[in-house]
Formats: structure tokens, C-alpha cells, sequence
């Protein structure tokens, strides 16, 4: 298995950033993750043979960070804000409507491969609570109605 | 009131261009902090001002930058690197006040980076920034790229002879990111997990190199006090602690959202900045700072919000940014949210974090379903004492703490009152006994 030119360039230019060229660890993943959606076994041994870590050493990272996905995922991932401005705003409603009419618990991909449905930390737009954000969107102040327009926008 | 911290901010966040930034007296502080400052006398000025960190602990900045080793008389001694690096992982639950500064005037934090690179004689900024931030991070990249382009980083800036790189570096989550010791673990490839301290990061930081960690707010002051002085600093705030701070408010509120205005203004004139509780009920409690602070309820109504002022009445000013709970909010379902995410985000490296956090979630969760024992109240508060301050490997537990032990002084009958009747008995011996075997 072998990472694309583009991918290897990126993760060498990451590696010119920092005294320990390691530290490109994290960045490394992230990258991987941007031209694959996520993680494979594969991809993660080829990305560590790039910064110069062990395999071992780039699965502990990757398995610590919750943005890395070592699992594949649908076309959008969709993250629902779990925490306290969201929860006292609304959020068990939109998240029950969110697995209802995806058919899908937390950590799973609909059949279509459409959207994989993740909680997320607060995700910082309390003031817009119930929030969530579908790959790099934020969205707020969420309805069951406004989350079926949301969700068509993501084909 | 006089905006400092926002007076550029536009309400729908398109920030000024660098030279909309520059008429506005943008990098005239970094310009006068190398021309007229030596590095030592920035840091002196920043601790006389009285600025104090705004990412939760409070802790005073100038002071902080005061255990940097210095270099300057012996040049030979300078390590290879000196670090400074702006802690902008904002995930403390109901925080959202750095996003608003980074989205909105990312020039005004860039130059504040550069002035306390400066004085603490950094070479290299890393700006530590929470993965799900992607307009902050282009927002911050265009500014970092315009003003080296205008001169401001890169090598022998302003002539001055001072070199400073600033870098970007994107985080991939996890709150304990924000422990600025897990930080420098995260930015350094590994997991986030806290260090010992000490060495505390001036001695031995990012790489082992002499290092300070701040938080967004906290630098986004140090162009106004270079530019104005500490005398007037320290007038802008009501009491002992100088300067403004970004309140905000989010929960059940009229108008939730951030305000920028004086520290120490009374909670009651904050809360009626944002319309009151929504739906005109009752104030039945509030996190004044973020998930890790102790609960305030209606008898603090009169508490000046500062970090006096909320230390004098058992909790902790922390982010600033209220989380209002109205008087129909069940306090256990609140609790029970906070701590089941003190206990997904604990790192795992100690055991009273690792195994504690996870089983007062459990209580809690039991509790809220009805399914509670006697003998779970007296459990929950021995939690608060065994992860404590002082029993933990760093402040996530403690912090974690703080809620629960604020709720159990408040709303300990309500709580009680979850435990049916007809439970099965387990007195606080056994609780305590099955505590100290576990």
C-alpha cells in the first residue's frame, strides 16, 4: 500500500513545521483522512513509514483523537453537539429524530452510504443551540423541519 | 461602555482587512512594543496591567511569562527553540467566546500572538486550534499570511532584529487538549495526556524547550495594554481585576449570544443583557464559566463577575460564558450530561479520573431513571472529596467535580428525592467501604 504523491508532499511539508518531525503525526492522519474519507490498517502503516513512527505509535494517536476515523464512513458525517447548552436547548429531540429517520444509532452509516452519525463535543455555537455540523457546516437552532431541509442539502 | 476586545467586530463576522485593521491602529502595539520594550519590560507591564487568563484558571499572564528563562544577556545559553503557543482548543462545554475573536478580528489575536512571542522571547507560535474551526482557521491563516507578507513575522521584523515563525496546527479533538500540558503532548504527535508538574512548560515546555501556553482572550488584551498601559487597563474593570472580558450566555435565555463589558459587572446586569431567563421563569441555576464551575443559583444575583467576586461565593468565573438553567430544569439531567462527558474525555492515565468519572455518570444516570439507592448521595459527594484537587494526576476530575459537589449543597433534597422509597438499602458505611475496595 502506498500513499499518493500528493498525499506524501503534504504530510513531508507538515514534517518541516516542527523540531521533531514526528510531531507530524497527528497531521499525517488528517491528511490520509482528507483524500480517503478514513483510516485503513494499510493507509496508517504507509502514512507512519512517511513520518517516521511505528505503526504502533501512529494507532495510539489515532485511536485517541475522535476526529480520526479508523472506520469507514458515509459520503457526510454528521456530528449532533451532546453537550450542556444543546442538552438544556433541545437536543434529545433532535437526536431521536436524527436516528429515526436516518435509521442509524450513534457510529453507524445508512445503507446508502449517505451519512454516518457521530456525537460530538460541545462544538462551540452554544448560542445556537440545538447545534450540529455535517462535515465543515455548522448548523444551529435545529427543528425536526429545519433538519429535513438541512439533510437534503447533503445528496 | 468602551469595546476593547471587540471594538472591530463586525455582527456578521467578516473581519477587517489588514489595512482596514492598520487605520484602525492595528500593529501600531507590536511596532511600539519593539521600538520602545525590551522584551522583560512587555511582561512586566502585562503583569502590572493585572491581566489574568481567560481560558478558565485565572491565573495572572504577566507572572506567567515572568518564569521564562531569559537569554538575553547570555545569548549563548538560548536553546534552540523558545515556544510560545495560543491555547484556541475551545471545547469547554458552553464556550464559544475565542471562535467569535478569531472569526471576527483574527489580525487583533495574530498581533497579540506576535507582541508575547516577543515578550517571552519566542522565535516560534504555534496557534494550538480545535479541529471542528475551519472558518477560524482560514480566517487565521489569511491574517498570519498577510502579515508576514506586510512584514510583521518572518526575519529581522520592523528592523528590529527579532525573527518569529507562527504555524497553524489543527487539532483532532479531545477536551483534555485543553490541559495546556496534554496540549503540548498534542502538538507534539502523542496522545494528549498530561504531564508532571513540575518541570512546568517555562522550564520545559513543547519539545523540552522553555514555553507559554495562554488562551485566545487572554492575548487579545496585550495589544491594548502596550498600546494604552496598565493604569487604564486596570480602570476598564469595576473592582480589583482589570480590564473587560467576553461574557456570554447560552441555555435558557432570552437572547443568548456574547457581550463584551467590564469584569466585575454584576451577574443580575449581565443575565439582563441577554433578556433574562427565557419565557420569564425563574433562575434556577447557572455554570458561570463553562461545565467545570460551580453551580451559582438566585442568592448570588449580586455577585460582581470577576475572579474575586465568584471565588467569594464558592465558584470560579472560568470562560465567563453563562449556562442558564431555568426553574423547571431537573438539576440531575444536568449533572448527568456534564459528567458523562467528564468521563468520555477523561484520558484514561489515572485511575480515580478513569474509573470514578464513568461511575458518577452511572449513579446519576440511575438517579434520573428512578432506580436510585439510599446511600447514593453520601456516594456521589465521597466522589467529590476522592477526585478532588490533590487526588488526580491534573485538574479534569476536580474540575469535573465541581458542579456535582455545588448541586449536592444546593439541590441535595431534590436529589435525594429521586431514591424511591421502597429501595434497597445501602448505607453510607457500605458506600464508603465499597468506595475504598473498589
Amino acid at each position: 500500500m502506498k500513499l499518493s504523491e500528493t498525499e506524501i508532499a503534504a504530510i513531508q511539508h507538515e514534517m518541516t513545521l516542527y523540531e521533531d518531525p514526528g510531531a507530524a503525526t497527528i497531521e499525517a492522519l488528517k491528511i490520509v483522512q482528507d483524500h480517503r474519507g478514513w483510516v485503513s490498517d494499510e493507509t496508517l502503516e504507509a502514512a507512519a513509514v512517511v513520518v517516521g513512527v511505528t505503526p504502533t505509535q501512529m494507532e495510539a494517536v489515532a485511536t485517541f483523537y475522535n476526529l480520526i476515523f479508523r472506520q469507514p464512513v458515509g459520503r457526510h458525517v454528521i456530528m449532533i453537539c451532546d453537550s450542556v447548552s444543546c442538552f438544556l436547548t433541545g437536543y434529545q429531540e433532535i437526536c431521536d429524530y436524527l436516528k429515526q429517520t436516518l435509521g442509524v444509532e450513534f457510529g453507524q452509516t445508512t445503507q446508502d452510504n449517505r451519512f454516518t452519525l457521530l456525537p460530538i463535543c460541545c462544538l462551540g455555537n452554544c448560542d445556537n443551540g440545538p447545534a450540529m455540523r455535517i462535515n465543515t457546516d455548522y448548523h444551529g437552532r435545529l427543528t425536526p423541519d429545519k433538519v429535513d431541509a438541512i439533510l437534503a442539502e447533503y445528496p | 461602555m468602551e469595546k476593547v476586545l471587540t471594538k472591530n467586530i463586525r455582527n456578521d463576522r467578516v473581519p477587517m482587512t489588514r489595512t482596514e485593521y492598520e487605520q484602525t491602529g492595528g500593529w501600531d502595539a507590536f511596532k511600539k512594543a519593539l521600538a520602545e520594550f525590551k522584551p522583560t519590560e512587555v511582561a512586566a507591564l502585562v503583569k502590572e496591567a493585572g491581566l489574568r487568563g481567560r481560558g478558565g484558571a485565572g491565573f495572572p499572564t504577566g507572572v506567567k511569562w515572568g518564569f521564562m528563562p531569559r537569554f538575553e544577556e547570555e545569548p549563548e545559553k538560548r536553546p534552540a527553540h523558545v515556544y510560545m503557543v495560543a491555547n484556541a482548543d475551545e471545547m469547554e462545554p458552553g464556550t464559544f467566546k475565542d471562535r467569535l475573536l478569531m472569526e471576527g478580528d483574527p489580525h487583533q489575536f495574530i498581533e497579540a500572538m506576535a507582541i508575547a512571542s516577543y515578550a517571552i522571547g519566542a522565535d516560534i507560535a504555534y496557534v494550538f486550534l480545535r479541529g471542528e474551526y475551519t472558518e477560524s482557521r482560514q480566517k487565521l491563516q489569511k491574517a498570519i499570511d498577510e502579515a508576514t507578507e506586510a512584514g510583521y513575522l518572518g526575519d529581522d521584523i520592523q528592523g528590529s532584529g527579532y525573527n518569529l515563525r507562527m504555524y497553524l496546527h489543527m487539532s483532532a479533538g479531545r477536551y483534555i487538549c485543553g490541559e495546556e500540558s496534554a496540549l503540548l503532548s498534542a502538538l507534539e504527535g502523542r496522545r494528549a495526556v498530561p504531564r508532571h508538574k513540575p518541570p512546568f512548560p517555562a522550564a520545559s515546555g513543547l519539545f523540552g524547550q522553555p514555553t507559554t501556553v495562554n488562551n485566545v482572550e487572554t492575548l487579545c488584551n496585550v495589544p491594548h495594554i502596550v498600546n494604552n498601559g496598565a493604569d487604564w487597563y486596570k480602570s476598564l474593570g469595576l473592582h480589583k481585576d482589570g480590564g473587560t472580558k467576553i461574557f456570554g450566555a447560552s441555555g435558557h435565555i432570552a437572547k443568548p449570544g456574547l457581550v463584551e463589558l467590564p469584569l466585575g459587572t454584576k451577574l443580575s446586569d449581565v443575565l439582563d443583557h441577554f433578556g433574562g431567563v427565557r419565557g420569564g421563569r425563574r433562575l434556577k441555576a447557572l455554570l458561570p464559566g463553562g461545565g467545570s464551575t460551580p453551580l451559582l443559583t438566585e442568592e448570588h444575583l449580586n455577585t460582581p463577575l470577576d475572579y474575586e467576586g465568584v471565588g467569594a461565593v464558592g465558584s470560579r468565573l472560568g470562560t465567563g460564558t453563562l449556562v442558564v438553567m431555568d426553574d423547571q430544569t431537573p438539576i440531575v439531567g444536568v449533572l448527568k450530561n456534564l459528567e458523562h462527558f467528564y468521563a468520555q474525555e477523561s484520558c484514561g492515565w489515572c485511575t480515580p479520573c478513569r474509573d470514578g468519572l464513568p461511575w458518577v455518570a452511572r449513579i446519576l444516570g440511575q438517579l434520573e431513571a428512578g432506580d436510585g439507592k439510599p446511600g447514593d448521595i453520601e456516594l456521589l459527594e465521597l466522589h467529590t472529596k476522592l477526585l478532588g484537587p490533590g487526588k488526580t494526576f491534573c485538574a479534569h476530575a476536580p474540575g469535573a467535580m465541581g458542579p456535582l459537589e455545588s448541586a449536592l449543597k444546593y439541590f441535595r433534597d431534590e436529589l435525594a428525592a429521586l431514591i424511591p422509597d421502597d429501595a434497597s438499602t445501602l448505607d453510607s458505611t457500605q458506600a464508603a467501604n465499597a468506595v475504598s475496595n473498589h
